[in-house]
């Protein structure tokens, strides 16, 4: 079973989405990034959504939850990459995602991070 | 002009099928000739309908047609099971009723990124659910 690579950037987690999640890959990803979060303790985590096509209510609200318990491990979450179509999506489904800062991409993100971690 | 679509019967009785469904969605309304925004709520549309079907029925079908009214284009989507059944439709179309296992949003999401939506269920008759986007 193939699962989606974490990697680290200095004190930063990185998360490329890039192929369509089925629901078990999406919770076996919030499983590695927390894993991830506790064995490195990274204090930054990075999502990037620019490569998927549809974030649903599933996958949005795996998204949401993920950045909450990153925040409960002392890390803060950002997500970038969403693209015009998914967040009027997403707002039309009317999935919001208060405790998920974003950035429209990864440099972006990256920059919000660690200005924020300073 | 866009050729004619044949319909397509999608069974829905795995994660995996959610996929499958809301990809073939997609591809379907990009045949037809839907924006790329439209094509994101169709897909959408289509995996809530899916994960609704597998979390509440365990399974049905999903069938995609393009359907042509008054000469206007749009692209159908029939979601069907046997399962329990609905008793409150009115609270879930209203989003009022949270089930435990998602937000409650599926339904009245989808409604939203639909034009036309239909939902007929009653207590161990099953779910069903038009749902019509034109083009």
């Amino acid at each position: 079973m193939s699962r989606i690579p974490v990697m680290k950037l200095k004190n930063i987690l990185v998360v490329s989405l890039q192929v369509d999640l089925h629901d078990r890959l999406a919770l076996e990803l919030q499983d590695d990034v927390l894993r991830g979060l506790s064995r490195t303790g990274a204090r930054g985590l990075l999502i990037d959504v620019s490569g998927i096509d549809v974030v649903d209510s599933f996958l949005g609200r795996i998204l949401g939850e993920t950045a909450r318990m990153a925040g409960l491990m002392g890390a803060r979450t950002v997500l970038v990459g969403v693209s015009p179509a998914v967040a009027i999506t997403l707002v039309e489904l009317g999935l919001s995602l208060p405790d998920v800062k974003t950035a429209l991409n990864l440099e972006k993100g990256l920059d919000l991070l660690e200005s924020s971690l300073q | 002009m866009n050729g004619p679509r044949k319909p397509v019967a999608l069974n829905i009785q795995s994660e995996t099928d959610i996929v499958l469904a809301r990809t073939a969605g997609k591809e379907m309304a990009q045949a037809m000739g839907f924006g790329l925004v439209d094509q994101t709520r169709i897909a959408t549309g289509i995996s809530e309908l899916a994960r609704n079907i597998l979390q509440y029925a365990r399974r049905g079908h999903i069938r995609l047609e393009a359907v042509n009214r008054n000469g206007r284009q749009g692209l159908e989507i029939l979601a069907e099971d046997n399962g329990p059944g609905i008793a409150n439709v009115r609270s879930v179309l209203e989003g009022s009723h949270h089930s435990h296992k998602g937000l409650g949003l599926g339904i009245p999401g989808t409604r939203r990124l639909m034009d036309e939506f239909d939902l007929a269920s009653e207590p161990g008759g099953g779910t069903r659910v038009r749902c019509v986007k034109w083009l």
